[in-house]
């Protein structure tokens, strides 16, 4: 799991586990803060990275062999691109969800355990961007730094 | 994962010794808090200081915590730290729990 990089470059590939993605998620992170994204920054890319490589490991490998998950990240003076690649099932559609979260309610029995991962990513985002191409599923995340949130 | 607990009165203090729970930990957390809450205690106090890291799967094991503890019983939340506290914002899941900075916050906070 040794990540390939340089300069603005960070790469990761990892099998499609929820361990490994976890390991992974850390990695990543702290290789970003190492390669200069702005601390501000590092909790919402922290947050958004594990939403959707979580998602991966979740849904689109759910039912098969788990393969690969790949991240690249670009970072860039003022912004910062992950682009998430599997091979496993296309998102619904071929469309990313529109991330409306489940209400909250008025009962605590009724409350929702989950739902919120594409309300997170989209709120914490600038942009989110997918295509299926060959097989692949090509998930593309942008933060732009100069906005603070 | 590993959690200790102890009771002052009616309250029972449960400490997470891990610096996440995410997905790769959420079921185990689940069932931890379950065991830990048999104790029966009307309120408890999730001491979450060394947590530096959760994810919506933590935060839904946190939400089921409180589901199973019932209508009569109470799970509040102590020592978020700062992306701790992003996420249960941006839920709006800080309306539905009792957050308090330190764990002396919620241990002298006036019992609703």
């Amino acid at each position: 799991m040794e990540p390939v990089c340089n300069k603005t470059c960070l790469e990761l590939s990892f099998p499609a586990t929820e361990t490994e993605a976890s390991a992974g998620i850390s990695q990543l992170s702290a290789g970003l803060a190492k390669r200069g994204l702005p601390p501000h920054k590092a909790d919402d890319v922290k947050i958004a990275l594990a939403e959707a490589i979580n998602n991966v490991v979740e849904h689109a490998y759910n039912g098969v062999a788990p393969a690969k998950v790949r991240v690249t990240c670009r970072l860039d003076q003022d912004r910062l691109d992950i682009l998430i690649s599997d091979t496993g099932h296309p998102l619904p559609g071929c469309h990313p969800p529109d991330g409306t979260p489940a209400s909250l309610g008025t009962r605590i029995q009724d409350l929702p355990e989950g739902g919120f991962g594409w309300f997170l990513i989209h709120q914490l985002t600038n942009d989110i961007w997918y295509e299926r191409r060959d097989g692949c599923n090509r998930l593309s995340l942008r933060f732009n730094f100069e906005s603070t949130r | 994962m590993g959690l200790t607990s102890k009771t002052t009165g009616a309250t029972q203090i449960i400490t997470v010794h891990s610096d996440r729970i995410d997905a790769a930990m959420a079921i185990q957390f689940k069932e931890d808090m379950r065991a830990e809450t048999e104790s029966n205690a009307n309120r408890v106090v999730l001491d979450l200081s060394d947590v530096q890291f959760i994810d919506s799967s933590g935060l839904g094991a946190i939400v089921a915590s409180m589901k199973q503890l019932g209508k009569d019983r109470r799970l509040d939340l102590a020592g978020l730290q700062p992306v701790v506290e992003k996420v249960f914002h941006l839920t709006r899941m800080d309306t539905v729990f009792k957050l308090f900075a330190t764990l002396d916050d919620a241990l002298t906070a006036p019992e609703a």
